[in-house]
């Protein structure tokens, strides 16, 4: 195709979807209430370019950020959440199911599998906050697990990326086990001698905190994350008085010792090159 | 009894009434043998219907009963030359939780556990035994002290959950109950858990990674309280009974979805009623598995614990 034919193209592209684009060209900063172009926060990592707030992103879209361009090849994408308790609140927790599949196209929330970093290959994956709010049941345990074992067996460091509500209510006890499984897998990687690198991003609580998550023998922090073990909502009425500003934050963790770093987007893949560099490969 | 559960009234209708015939002088020692007799076999007759019947939310009351043997308790009924040792050597003691050092059946044991107050002065200090990053990381000491010298360990879990405030999130509340889990996964010594009362979440799990896991029969293991769930899922926490049922949290419904080995039997109308019985009862099972356990070599030990928990979850494929 030579350039002409190339731009030609690219133009009737762009104006089929001129309408689409005309909506979607600014977008609203819930961080600082400013105005930028979409495409200005889209070269920023979807960060804002005035205050730097990180805009939610997809676990997927977090995982390239820091891999090599299409090196991902993913995990056990066939693993599916059934009801083994037959939970029911004001919605069946399979409809729940249901739904969360047909909006997010994907079997739950977690996707992982291996990927190259400057030409080495890593595990990878991250929790989807769009499923269900990224809560651990079943499958994330088992996924998680499953990624660092396939790790072990080929002598690979791991990265996680976490995003989540916490346990999932619906599976109750057995959600409460991925806590001890997904820590066990760790121990053994431990064992081999190989890494764990924990990505916290906005937000990470609950029982995924207090288990693989707080486990990263280096652990990073989006800007600005609320990452905790209990909520602010529960911690205000077990009180019964406000919280400070910035409680819970990435930088309030940083502050008491609970990060190594707190890490701009923009700066993931170079950090965590670093901190590979310094586990070694072989 | 403290805070009689309103669902033994009829329980402690029956035993009221024998006290006042107990009293009477104006019957005759034989008449009044009789009636007595008659009172407490129907006595044990409405025990028993209303014991095996109990519902979720009932249980919870049971797990939850002022007079439900606590850690310290089951210290003094089952081990002998208990010694309290103190402190996480980084910010404080947390006597939300209790560890030492005892004998069991003669032989030295790591006793680690969860401790209630039975009084408003008592649970202050024991902080309604939620344990803050303090506990657990005394916990990861006693791990440590227990795999070097290869003793095994036994664990007793009854917590509301892990203590939500300010300080504990600011020390790390999350980190701690973490590198628990990490820790208890890679020993390679016995350790039996048993949960006693209340198993709250993530500070019940804690300690919580035995090699066997066995309930008291009117124990509740959950990765909510049913009030915090309702609250979340029905925006109300007046439907926590719904939300108990829900959970699956009772002992029987844990032993069916083989999250648990063992289910304990209480005394009829529960531990409260009898803490020597229940501690006969426990020392006895607790006995049989870590026989068991210990006959395995250490990387078995350690294996068996892996698969274990490693197999935890349903899902389909
Ligand atoms: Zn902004």
């Amino acid at each position: 195709m030579g350039i002409t034919d190339f731009l030609l193209e690219k133009i009737t592209k762009v104006s089929s979807q001129k309408k689409d684009m005309k909506e979607n060209i600014w977008s609203k900063c819930s961080g600082c209430g400013e105005i930028s172009y979409r495409q200005e926060i889209e070269d920023n990592y979807q960060c804002c370019p005035k205050c730097d707030f990180h805009f939610p992103v997809s676990a997927m879209q977090k995982i390239d950020y820091i891999i090599d361009p299409h090196t991902f090849v993913e995990f056990d994408t066939g693993i599916r959440s059934l009801d083994p308790l037959k939970f029911k609140d004001s919605k069946k927790y399979p409809d729940r199911i249901k739904a969360a599949v047909k909006k997010m196209d994907m079997n739950d929330a977690f996707v992982g599998g291996m990927a190259k970093i400057n030409g080495r290959e890593i595990n990878i994956g991250g929790i989807e906050f769009g499923f269900l709010g990224g809560s651990m049941g079943s499958v994330v345990g088992e996924k998680i697990t499953r990624l660092v074992e396939n790790a072990i067996k080929n002598h690979r460091h791991v990265i996680t990326i976490s995003c989540s509500g916490g346990a999932r209510m619906q599976e109750s006890i057995l959600s409460l086990m991925q806590m001890a499984k997904t820590s066990a897998a760790l121990a053994k990687l431990r064992m081999e001698g190989l890494g764990h690198i924990s990505l916290l991003t906005d937000p990470t609580t609950g029982g995924v905190t207090a288990s693989y998550a707080m486990l990263g023998d280096v652990i990073m922090a989006e800007p600005k994350a609320l990452i905790c073990f209990a909520g602010p909502r529960v911690i205000e009425q077990t009180i019964r008085q406000k919280l400070p500003e910035g409680f819970q934050r990435s930088e309030f963790l940083l502050e008491h010792g609970m990060v190594d770093i707190v890490s701009h987007r923009k700066r993931w893949r170079k950090d965590i090159t670093r901190v590979l560099d310094f586990f070694g490969y072989n | 009894m403290a805070a009689p559960l309103d669902f033994e009234a009829p329980i402690i209708e029956i035993e009221n009434k024998i006290a006042e015939i107990k009293n009477m002088s104006s019957l005759s020692d034989s008449d009044m043998q009789r009636e007595v007799d008659s009172l407490q076999k129907r006595l044990e007759r409405v025990k028993a219907n209303i014991y095996q019947r109990l519902t979720p939310s009932q249980k919870l009351m049971v797990a939850r009963h002022p007079e439900r043997p606590y850690t310290l308790d089951f210290i003094k009924l089952m081990f002998t030359d208990f010694l309290e040792l103190h402190g996480d050597r980084l910010f404080r003691d947390d006597q939300a939780l209790v560890c030492g050092i005892a004998n069991f059946n003669d032989s030295p044991v790591m006793v680690i556990g969860h401790q209630k107050g039975r009084n408003t002065k008592e649970n202050i200090r024991r902080n309604f035994g939620m344990a803050s990053p303090e506990g657990y990381r005394k916990a990861q000491r006693m791990f440590d002290l227990a795999e070097r010298f290869n003793r095994p360990i036994i664990t007793f879990v009854d917590t509301p959950g892990a203590y939500p405030g300010i300080e504990a999130e600011e020390r790390g509340q999350a980190e701690a109950i973490a590198k628990s889990l990490m820790m208890m996964a890679e020993l390679t010594v016995p350790m039996i858990t048993v949960i006693t009362g209340e198993g709250g979440s993530g500070g019940a799990l804690a300690i919580a990674m035995g090699n066997r896991v066995l309930m008291l029969e009117h124990s509740t293991y959950s990765v909510i309280s049913p009030e915090g769930c309702a609250s979340i899922l029905w925006k109300d926490a007046s439907y926590a009974g719904r939300a108990a049922e829900a959970l699956k949290l009772t002992a029987q419904d844990l032993k069916e979805l083989e999250v648990i080995d063992e289910i304990v039997n209480e005394p009829l109308g529960g531990a409260h009623r009898n803490h020597h019985q229940i501690a006969h009862n426990l020392k006895t099972a607790i006995a049989r598995h870590l026989k068991e356990i210990k006959s395995l070599a250490p990387k078995q030990i350690f294996e068996q614990r892996y698969d274990k928990f490693r197999n935890m979850g349903v899902f389909a494929e």
